[in-house]
């Protein structure tokens, strides 16, 4: 797993590789899209949409002589895990709001 | 008791949190819209990150604003006004730091003593919400930590 972590890293640490999976989320795209869109040559753009592979961000079908990249599933799985994290930070401001209920209530009953 | 909240994307658009209080409405919606309660619950000391300052305007047109970070240099801001402020039942505020952000509605429903809380997220396309999700974008390395944890997450699910 530790292989796949440092995948995951090495493809997102660069900032045109980033863009290609923010361009993919908007819609697929060829390897020459790509390319045109972040000035670079076919073959570079090539490199990088082979990194992003890799690590599993994206999939790639050559139909002819046009090779298309999507995103992956793993953005369903980044998706996911997301929420999860989102929703670990909202149970926590919510312990924390239980205490400050609570808080209330007792101030509320010492004044009556 | 964690599993309490619940996050679910209803639609394209819409993201929604819900929790039980053990309190009245009145008393739930009181803490969220006191800035000196917020300031007790908003920043738990497990995200890190500490809240600055709070200032809250709580009436329909009025602004509020929320400091982030560990001192003025670094600090973010969450900014933006309150469409709709209807104690004890219902909160509606914009999220302005970014044209993709979400407008939250906060409803306050109140049964047998207990108060269920809905925190509606709706986002202005699902562009925005997936992106706010995917966090590709110029906000990248605040996130890097967040990323961190979701890959641990990942590796733990293979």
């Amino acid at each position: 797993m530790t292989a796949r972590l440092d995948a995951s890293f090495a493809a997102l640490s660069d900032a045109t590789r980033r863009g290609v999976l923010e361009q993919l989320g908007r819609s697929d795209a060829s390897i020459t899209e790509l390319a045109d869109k972040f000035h670079m040559t076919l073959t570079g753009m090539k490199k990088h949409v082979g990194v992003l592979e890799h690590a599993g961000f994206v999939t790639t079908v050559k139909v002819g002589r046009v090779r298309t990249c999507k995103l992956g599933l793993r953005r369903l799985e980044e998706e996911a895990a997301w929420i999860e994290s989102y929703r670990q930070l909202w149970a926590a401001r919510f312990d924390a709001l239980d205490g400050v209920v609570e808080e209330l209530k007792r101030r509320e009953k010492n004044d009556e | 008791m964690n599993d309490r909240t619940i996050v679910e994307r209803k639609s394209e658009r819409e993201l929604v949190v819900t929790r039980t209080f053990n309190a009245p409405a009145r008393i739930v919606f009181e803490a969220w819209t006191k800035p000196e309660l917020m300031k007790l619950w908003w920043a738990p000391k497990s995200t890190g990150v500490p809240l600055l300052s709070c200032e809250m305007d709580v009436r329909s047109g009025g602004m509020y604003r929320l400091e982030f970070g560990h001192d003025a240099a670094t600090s973010s801001s969450f900014f933006g006004k309150y469409i709709e402020v209807t104690p004890p039942s219902r909160l509606v505020w914009t999220n302005d730091e970014s044209e993709d952000a979400a407008v939250t509605t906060v409803t306050f429903e109140e049964k047998d003593g207990q108060t269920l809380l809905v925190l509606h997220e709706l986002y202005p396309s699902k562009e925005a919400l997936d992106e706010a999700i995917i966090g590709m974008d110029e906000g990248m390395p605040e996130q890097f930590g967040q990323l961190d944890e979701l890959l641990v997450t990942l590796s733990a699910s293979v």
